[in-house]
């Protein structure tokens, strides 16, 4: 397994923000995470990438997981170069007091070609849009060579470019051997994923989307901020209110 | 040759040298830490640092040590005093500070008023960087060479937790440390720095430079290379000025620090204001 975790509860110093999580992914698969603001998903990736101690259980990654922010937790005032940011996935391979290598500058550029932004490596990258800084903060985590990608909202406010861009190299890293655990409000990509984890400051399910992505389990997950779109015959559909519509 | 000679004069005498050499290399490490202190928002804890280390500087005046262990363990003490106040989460860490520096200010301000004290409270508030000796130079050479060597070694984790805290984390990167590692640099300049401008103007070192070359694109390189340029050289202006006019060395110096980033702000503004003259970029930019 790339991701093992048992019975886990997290928290800031109080009572639990995210009790009693038990999962497992195998090497290979993509794992949808669903859950509101606040459900504890942004938490379980900060202590998958060791930030966060359990209060109880236990958690294992393969290696060191990479972790992709959501662009709107970075400082776009800063004044870095998309080269710059891909360039600080090596520091993941210690070394931190030396500057980088030549092959880590080459690794960096060849990160951000494959996101299709080669061209870009010397813009800044607060002028970059949205679905571009996305991007620049997959090459960063491709850099890191993680086998474990923990991705927070990566389709979110993205243009549609972007999301396909990125939607595609999630396949290539997936046959690569790679788990990546996704976080999203989206139900359509949550349903194209191997495995879905629903997260409602505790474990609501988990299992393949077939079995997970119905109705009772969505109104648990998201509760007044889901609205069900039913159509006879087809699988449960629903938008979660307030967040990216699909 | 008038203007050769106004040049060199400051330089002819051993007083106007040494306050030379010594803004040169307060301003060179000050200007390049300065990128840091505005980059990660500590504009604020530097002042209160800057003020709360006044008890500090009397007593090591009182009792004739080193100004630099007095500046060393008034820092710390402002410090501590500032952490544990900070723990009061009812009245917020921005009040705790308020509090304490303050405090911390008024008592370094009786100490040097008592009658007893020698008449040196107008220096350590103002500082005098006619006054250096050579080994106040040694100082603040040490200084700048420790804290080029620090910069250099933590320009990748001062990126990355600048950048994106999560993500350094996963990265390895302790923000915690990092932070830690920074405002230790910046406590320790401080300590060196007060000697040249004292307590309440050290802090126009630490934050005008970043100023002055803030807002133009510049990556964190090069903004620290040119802010060290724009402190020794804001440094040496000020020194003139007091040479020619007869004006306080220290304030003149903090005077020119800020003058230089006011310029800063003001092209920065004028560059804004033609660009929205202009209006968008018929080509458009995407």
């Amino acid at each position: 397994m790339a991701v093992e975790v048992q019975g886990v509860s997290l928290g800031y110093g109080g009572a639990p923000v995210l009790d009693r999580v038990s999962f497992s992914a195998p090497t290979g698969t993509t794992v949808s995470v669903l859950g509101p603001n606040g459900g504890g998903k942004t938490t379980l990736f900060r202590a998958l990438v060791g930030e966060l101690s359990p209060i109880a259980g236990s958690l294992a990654a393969r290696g060191r997981p990479a972790y992709v922010a959501q662009t709107e937790r970075t400082r776009l005032d800063f004044p870095v170069s998309a080269l710059d940011v891909a360039l600080m996935g090596s520091l993941a391979g210690g070394r931190w007091w030396l500057p980088a290598r030549g092959s880590d500058r080459r690794g960096a550029r060849s990160a951000l070609g494959r996101v299709g932004l080669g061209a870009e490596a010397n813009t800044r990258f607060g002028e970059l849009s949205g679905g571009q800084r996305q991007r620049v903060l997959i090459a960063r985590a491709l850099v890191q060579d993680a086998e474990v990608l923990l991705l927070d909202e990566p389709l979110t406010g993205v243009d549609r470019a972007s999301a396909e861009h990125i939607e595609e190299l999630f396949g290539e890293l997936r046959s690569e051997g790679r788990t990546l655990l996704v976080s999203t409000h989206d139900m359509d990509s949550a349903r194209r994923c191997d495995l879905v984890l629903c997260l409602n400051r505790r474990q609501v399910a988990f299992g393949a989307p077939g079995e997970v992505l119905g109705r009772e389990t969505l109104e648990q997950t998201y509760g007044s901020e889901i609205v069900m779109l039913d159509e006879p015959g087809q699988p449960a559909r629903a938008i979660a209110v307030g967040h990216h519509h699909h | 040759m008038e203007v050769l000679d106004l040049l060199l004069e400051p330089w002819r005498s051993g007083i106007g040298r040494r306050a030379l050499v010594e803004v040169i290399l307060l301003g060179l490490a000050c200007g390049a830490l300065s990128f840091w202190v505005v980059s990660y928002r500590l504009s604020y804890p530097a002042e209160s640092l800057g003020h709360g280390l006044l008890p500090g500087l009397v007593l090591a005046a009182l009792a004739g040590a080193p100004l630099l262990l007095g500046a060393f363990a008034g820092v710390a003490v402002a410090a501590g005093a500032v952490a544990l106040a900070a723990r009061d989460e009812d009245i917020g860490t921005d009040t705790a500070t308020a509090v304490v520096v303050t405090g911390l200010f008024g008592a370094g301000a009786l100490l040097a008023l008592a009658p007893s004290a020698p008449a040196r409270l107008e220096e350590l508030l103002f500082g005098d960087p006619l006054a250096v000796s050579d080994a106040d130079l040694i100082v603040a050479t040490a200084l700048l060479a420790g804290g080029a060597i620090a910069l250099l070694a933590l320009h990748r984790p001062l990126c990355a937790v600048a950048l994106d805290a999560g993500g350094a984390g996963a990265l390895g990167v302790s923000r915690g440390w990092t932070r830690a590692a920074l405002f230790g640099l910046l406590a320790c300049t401080l300590a060196v720095a007060v000697q040249g401008l004292g307590s309440l103007l050290v802090l126009a070192l630490l934050v005008a430079p970043a100023v002055a070359v803030g807002g133009w694109g510049l990556g964190p390189g090069r903004a620290m290379g040119l802010g060290a340029g724009v402190g020794a050289f804001a440094g040496i202006a000020g020194i003139y000025a007091s040479y020619h006019l007869g004006s306080a060395a220290g304030a003149s110096v903090a005077l020119a620090l800020c003058l230089t980033a006011a310029a800063g702000s003001g092209a920065r503004g004028l560059g804004h204001l033609r660009r929205s003259v202009a209006g968008p970029d018929p080509a458009g930019s995407g």
